[in-house]
């Protein structure tokens, strides 16, 4: 009987459609708001935040220290606005709170910090710290014989960091099959594309090279990210990595594989502009 | 170790006290874990790795990793203690230390070793007298500097209940030992050990013997030293410098650090916004060590018992002059 589990992924695939677009329709106008901002990075990693934490964390919203829920890790801190409204999606804080993004004394501060928001494990912004981090929450999975998972999303010129690489030879040494990195591969960063500043390619043959178990996905196709996160540890003794290969400004067309779109504010206009756009795509 | 052992003459390597205590604190509690950046010998947990292999990581020489492993190990629910050499633990992970600990308040215990100049002839690349001035300035981090193996005892299960970062800076230099057994380390407490009128004297770790003794020397010249023992850097005792400037007029600070940022930022920043006094730092001043044994830098640095000695007349008479 495959007929109720299709029906089950197709309402699921369409809830992450639904959802997504509210998140992004979210984030550029908490980023309008605040006038400050990081729009192209918040709609490239979008899909896969959304797929993670309504199709694959086992996360409890109400009770966001559950010990034994699977570990969420931004390490692009900058994409908070993204964040932030997916964490009012899935119930972990109000969606009136948005509306303070960035506001004086808001807990919703430009990068993300665990000790405000519910439902955030990292105080991450300066890029390179969340694999390392995500390292040491798998080690203390396995010390402590726990059942829980390591997920950490990373943009891909963040790898020009080199504790990445310190942090993907230890997980690798140790065998963290426990431990999935996302990389939201957009192929842009702050001041141009990833090729014409320090080239990342070949990305796959690089963490395989590591001793990581390498997945390549459409980072906004969610049948292939359910299934990519889904099956995770694909291999047992090593962990994973899954490059999603995403567009920088998803879903707005002049914003779209735009480096200008890093950290360019939307005028009132473009904001209208995106958001026609958003809401015409279809569901 | 002994009881018997607390003759003057004695003297101990911290480090090996560091270890026989954490193996300790590790056999009655689960949570504690170690991470090393390879220097398994000279942080001596070769112990700790045979007993405690599942609770032993090795990142290799890799110090970012090292600090934001430790940092996810202790969001993860363990209580890691993250050693090193004190100068690449602090300079190499620096971001780590501010942001993964210090602003997220993760629960881990850094233990520099081998802080100072305890590298010697190995030069500056190895010396690490700028750590205190970079760890006192991040928020939610306790600093700590120990002097004797009680210290370091007390200092580490005190770390152990504490419940956020620490960073403890030990060296391998022999110190005899001051403390009594039943000595306690308290966070911002710095205990006088010695009682005088004319100055006081602020030092911590390897150098408070040298200071002790520097203040035998006074009192047979009639000149007598308050001695107090500042192993905490953060938080500090502010009252026990408003004190020795109400009491005694006149501060010597000393440190096996630059003179800049430390203990002797730390006591001139309370001393000149509320009551200014004479102060003189000795310590690293403000330059590279030249080549030498650790010996023979303290005695360069003028940071001996009588190099001490020297200063504190120094400072008693330029306080004296008009």
């Amino acid at each position: 009987m495959t007929m109720p589990e299709t029906t089950a992924t197709e309402d699921l695939q369409y809830r992450l459609r639904e959802t997504a677009q509210w998140v992004r329709m979210q984030a550029l106008q908490m980023v309008h708001h605040a006038r400050i901002g990081h729009p192209g990075g918040d709609l490239s990693a979008t899909d896969i935040l959304v797929t993670l934490y309504l199709g694959v964390l086992q996360i409890r919203p109400a009770d966001p220290a559950w010990p034994e829920r699977d570990r969420f890790i931004l390490s692009k801190g900058h994409c908070s606005a993204a964040l932030y409204a997916t964490l009012a999606a899935t119930g972990f804080i109000a969606e009136h709170v948005l509306g303070t993004f960035m506001d004086p004394l808001s807990i919703l501060n430009g990068h993300p910090d665990r000790n405000k928001v519910p439902g955030v494990e990292a105080n991450t912004g300066p890029l390179g710290h969340g694999l390392p981090l995500a390292t040491g929450t798998a080690l203390a999975a396995r010390m402590r014989k726990e059942a829980w998972r390591t997920f950490v999303l990373t943009g891909d010129g963040e790898l020009q960091e080199g504790s990445n690489w310190e942090a993907a030879l230890c997980a690798a040494q140790y065998g963290l099959d426990n431990l999935v990195l996302i990389v939201d591969r957009n192929r842009i960063q702050q001041g141009d594309f990833v090729d014409k500043i320090i080239r990342m390619d070949p990305l796959a043959d690089k963490w395989r090279a590591f001793g990581w178990q390498v997945a390549e996905v459409d980072g906004h196709d969610y049948g292939e990210l359910l299934h990519a996160l889904g099956s995770t540890p694909s291999v047992s003794g090593k962990p994973t990595c899954i490059l999603a290969n995403t567009v920088k400004g998803r879903g707005v067309s002049f914003m779209q594989n735009n480096p200008k779109w890093h950290h360019h504010i939307p005028s009132d206009s473009e904001l209208e502009q995106a958001l026609a756009e958003l809401k015409g795509a279809a569901v | 170790m002994k009881e018997s052992m607390a003759s003057e003459r004695e003297t101990f390597d911290c480090r090996d006290i560091f270890a026989s205590t954490l193996e300790e604190m590790a056999a009655e509690d689960p949570r504690i874990c170690a991470v090393v950046n390879d220097a398994v010998g000279s942080t001596k947990l070769g112990g700790f790795r045979r007993r405690f292999p599942e609770r032993f990581v090795n990142v290799g020489i890799a110090e970012q990793n090292m600090v934001g492993a430790s940092a996810g190990l202790a969001s993860g629910g363990m209580i890691p203690f993250c050693c090193g050499a004190s100068c690449f633990l602090t300079a190499r992970a620096m971001e780590q230390v501010k942001v993964d600990l210090g602003y997220a308040r993760n629960n881990v215990k850094l233990c520099g070793m081998s802080s100072g100049l305890a590298y010697g002839e190995l030069g500056p690349t190895h010396h690490s007298i700028e750590d205190l001035a970079w760890t006192r300035v991040i928020p939610n981090l306790s600093v700590i500097v120990p002097a004797d193996p009680v210290e370091t005892r007390s200092a580490l299960l005190w770390a152990r209940e504490h419940d956020g970062p620490v960073f403890l800076r030990l060296s391998r230099m022999p110190v005899p030992r001051l403390f009594p057994e039943d000595h306690r380390f308290i966070p911002g407490q710095a205990p006088v050990l010695r009682e005088g009128g004319d100055l006081t004297i602020f030092v911590n770790g390897v150098l408070v013997v040298r200071a002790l003794q520097a203040a035998e020397r006074l009192s047979q010249r009639g000149m007598e030293a308050r001695v107090v023992n500042m192993s905490s850097i953060t938080p500090l005792d502010r009252e026990a410098v408003l004190r020795a400037a109400r009491e005694t007029g006149a501060i010597l600070t000393v440190e096996e650090a630059s003179i800049y940022g430390g203990l002797g930022g730390a006591v001139c920043e309370i001393v000149a916004e509320e009551h200014p006094v004479r102060v003189r730092r000795m310590g690293v001043p403000g330059v590279f060590a030249p080549t030498g044994s650790e010996a023979f830098l303290l005695k360069h640095f003028g940071l001996t018992a009588e190099g001490i000695e020297t200063a504190a007349v120094d400072l008693l008479r330029s306080r004296r002059a008009p």
